[in-house]
């Protein structure tokens, strides 16, 4: 029997930015840094990188990079090419006060590709992260409302 | 060699390389750094083991074909010879002082050690995607 998902993968393009961003700017707290192998910083060894959401517990991001021996060079450019390009979502964080965390992660510098909208499933906003991994970021509804659209804008 | 460690060494590539006949590569490199430079890789291999021993989540065979030996006797023989212990009990003596925290599997993806690839993905589209 499956119970759940605890670690899920998102490609970024460089491990430094990353933890900034997710901490900082996300305020997701580290779960773990360690690098085994290589010649410390930067030696070509694997950094282990997760983080998570502090009332998430048993779920975590690990940040990786696709750079790593085991990965061939084409597809670690191609990988590369489609996180930076901003074609890639990697999943759905959610909120229980979207109006407020999109102003607070605005204000913060995080870069929104669509302000908050109201769909059947949610209020929804879409932001990226200093890759350009594109997150939706939804306050759920409790129930289903489907006299909201499911997609386009909303005009406010 | 620091970069390719896991690879199988090829002294004549090697050599060329630094622009150096086999054999006297073989010399200046031990006048450099003290050892051959086979013993200098195997010794770079067990601290490449002892560190996946230690953190990563994957078995002794696993390891040992992750850092480069061919024979699980060569690489416990050689393991000893430099730690003193074998690698089961040199991982035995760290279990629970330092959990295992990386998932064997992304250490793997990470090395190389198993082909991530969906068979036949070269030619597949999202199309054909079961």
């Amino acid at each position: 029997m499956i119970k759940g998902m605890s670690i899920v993968t998102v490609w970024v393009l460089d491990q430094d930015r990353a933890k900034e961003f997710y901490t900082e700017k996300l305020g997701f707290e580290v779960r773990t840094d360690m690098t085994i192998g290589g010649d410390g910083e930067g030696g070509g060894g694997m950094r282990w990188l997760t983080v998570g959401a502090k009332d998430q517990p048993d779920v975590q991001l690990t940040l990786m990079v696709p750079s790593s021996p085991g990965l061939d060079p084409e597809s670690a450019e191609a990988l590369r090419t489609l996180v930076a390009k901003g074609v890639l979502g990697a999943g759905v964080f959610t909120t229980d006060d979207i109006h407020r965390d999109y102003e607070a992660l605005k204000a913060k510098g995080v870069e929104f590709v669509q302000e908050p909208q109201e769909r059947p499933y949610g209020t929804e906003a879409l932001f990226r992260d200093d890759s350009g991994n594109w997150f939706s970021f939804t306050q759920p509804r409790e129930e289903m409302d489907f006299s909201k659209p499911w997609d386009g804008c909303a005009s406010s | 060699m620091d970069r390719d460690w896991a690879e199988p060494l090829d002294l004549d590539a090697v050599a060329a390389h630094a622009c150096y006949s086999r054999y006297h590569f073989i010399r200046a490199f031990k006048g450099a750094y003290g050892s051959t430079p086979g013993q200098y890789l195997t010794r770079r291999r067990i601290e490449r083991a002892e560190e996946l021993l230690r953190s990563a989540n994957l078995s002794v065979t696993e390891i040992c074909s992750l850092v480069g030996f061919s024979s699980l006797g060569t690489f416990s023989t050689s393991f000893k010879r430099q730690t003193g212990l074998t690698p089961s009990a040199y991982r035995d003596l760290y279990v629970g002082r330092a959990a295992a925290v990386i998932p064997g599997c992304y250490a793997m993806l990470w090395y190389g050690g198993r082909d991530a690839r969906a068979p036949g993905s070269k030619d597949r589209n999202s199309q054909e995607a079961e």
